[in-house]
């Protein structure tokens, strides 16, 4: 059953598979080619599933993930919480018979979802725009500045509230401070500018 | 003995603790640490996750910065998050010279450049491999004999680069808590994820990794961590995850430098003891009893 709607899939690849902006999805179809690249030689043992701490709360396994990634099923892989459930611990990159740098594809997935701004993951990207917010603005990262950009961000008042009692406690031995500004003023502007500028080139 | 040092962000910020241990330790076992003149943020994860050049660039920067300061060639990095993302550019730019030149490009801008002459190292590599047990061994002031500690190593430090440490089974805290006369607790959780950012973003599954770590160190005195990220992840929701999980998870982590450095006859509040989120009383008792 798997194997036909594969081969139906890979029939229709070079059928445009693009998803228009309306469902909040990514347009641009090629996107998704460095990614299959990275995963092109996958012999779907599962040995990455096997391996992943976080695979009982994913919705797609990381073997199916791979595979959805071959077929450029944007859809599915943009309506799954898989890759945003990698917290980067590399066992899978580590174990994997054919070599693949799967913990990257899982970071490049993540990238397309923060470039995006996909809605169904707008609670990481927002954790991780504000971080680097904090970083291109202060050179280092505040955790307390970032902490808030973040909540503010979040628009959501139930969230700080989990973290008020930790907060507190970290206030309390200084090990957080609410002085602004960052006491160290490393500018990366230009850094930033020139990254910018070479990824749009790409 | 000297070594370029990095601290990183958290060192300055949540793990306040794990700098002012590290440098007590290294200070006290005769070791010099030169810091990174205006160091900036590796990206930690935030950066990969929203643009790979980005995630290089930064850690390059550093290692540029210390290819101009250095007549020696090692930077220490105690957190394992910048551990890896310095390291990867290490790896990548040595064997790719394209990105090394993309690299330079970006650095360019702000008139750095990078050679690759630098080698990065974890903490627990330089105390296990340079300094080693036998020198530790040498110094140790109070025998924690009787005491059960868990070794944990966490992913960044390990993986995806085995450099001094086999990269699931690991072992080599073993002989340096040995060293203290303490007992290894044995378990099978000292290679597995924390859960990373997973605690800020999607609690309920960082909640679930930890509880798993918790549950294994049942039986150890304490678990001693290598970095600023698992630390935090363990020592700072044993009230809710045990809520959570219907039993008593609560146990005291710390750093491996504050480990060392009480063995050492160094006051914990050198060492920051009084930061740290989950010291039991118990622990407490028996550190001060030991002798």
């Amino acid at each position: 059953m798997i194997g036909l709607v594969v081969f139906r899939k890979e029939c229709s690849m070079d059928i445009a598979t693009d998803l228009d902006r309306d469902n909040g999805l990514v347009s641009d179809s090629d996107k998704l080619a460095p990614i299959q690249e990275m995963v092109r030689s996958c012999i779907q043992c599962g040995t990455c599933t096997g391996s992943c701490p976080n695979e009982f709360a994913m919705d797609h396994t990381p073997r199916q993930l791979w595979r959805l990634v071959l077929m450029g099923e944007k859809e599915e892989i943009f309506h799954s919480k898989t890759f945003s459930l990698c917290s980067d611990c590399y066992t899978c990159t580590l174990r994997c018979p054919r070599g693949l740098p799967l913990t990257e594809a899982m970071d490049a997935l993540k990238q397309i979802a923060s470039e995006e701004n996909l809605a169904k993951y707008r609670q990481s990207t927002l954790f991780y725009k504000n971080f680097i917010r904090s970083v291109r603005q202060h050179g280092r990262v505040s955790e307390m500045e970032f902490m808030t950009y973040y909540f503010a961000a979040l628009k959501n008042p139930m969230v700080p509230l989990r973290f008020a009692s930790l907060g507190m406690k970290l206030m309390a031995k200084r090990k957080i401070s609410i002085q602004w500004p960052w006491r160290t003023q490393l500018s990366l502007k230009n850094m930033f500018q020139k990254v910018n500028e070479l990824e749009s080139h790409k | 003995m000297r070594y370029l040092y990095y601290p990183g962000c958290s060192l300055e910020g949540t793990a306040l603790e794990y700098n002012l241990s590290t440098r007590k330790v290294m200070q006290h076992m005769g070791v010099e640490l030169v810091e990174i003149e205006d160091w900036t943020c590796c990206g930690a994860t935030a950066a990969e996750a929203t643009s790979h050049l980005l995630s290089l660039a930064l850690p390059a920067r550093n290692l540029a910065i210390a290819e101009r300061m250095a007549d020696v060639k090692d930077i220490l990095v105690p957190c394992s998050a910048c551990y890896l993302n310095l390291k990867k550019v290490e790896e990548k730019t040595g064997k790719d010279q394209r990105m090394m030149d993309t690299l330079n490009s970006i650095l360019a801008e702000d008139q750095l450049q990078l050679q690759g002459t630098i080698r990065v190292r974890h903490l627990l590599d330089i105390i296990v491999n340079d300094l080693g047990a036998v020198k530790i061994q040498s110094l140790i002031k109070k025998f924690f004999s009787g005491l059960a500690i868990a070794p944990y190593y966490g992913c960044q430090c390990l993986r995806p680069y085995a450099v001094f440490d086999d990269p699931e089974k690991p072992r080599s805290m073993e002989p340096i808590i040995e060293a203290t006369g303490a007992r290894v607790h044995q378990w099978d959780m000292a290679s597995k994820c924390c859960g990373a950012s997973h605690m800020n973003t999607k609690a309920e599954v960082g909640i679930e990794l930890v509880a798993n770590i918790l549950k294994g160190a049942k039986g150890a005195d304490a678990v001693v961590t290598v970095c600023p990220m698992c630390q935090m992840n363990l020592e700072a929701h044993q009230r809710k995850i045990s809520r959570v999980h219907h039993e008593d998870l609560n146990t005291t982590i710390l750093y491996l430098p504050q480990f060392l450095g009480l063995a050492f006859g160094i006051l914990e509040k050198e060492l920051g003891l009084n930061l740290n989120l989950s010291i039991s009383k118990s622990f407490q008792k028996k550190i001060r009893k030991a002798a």
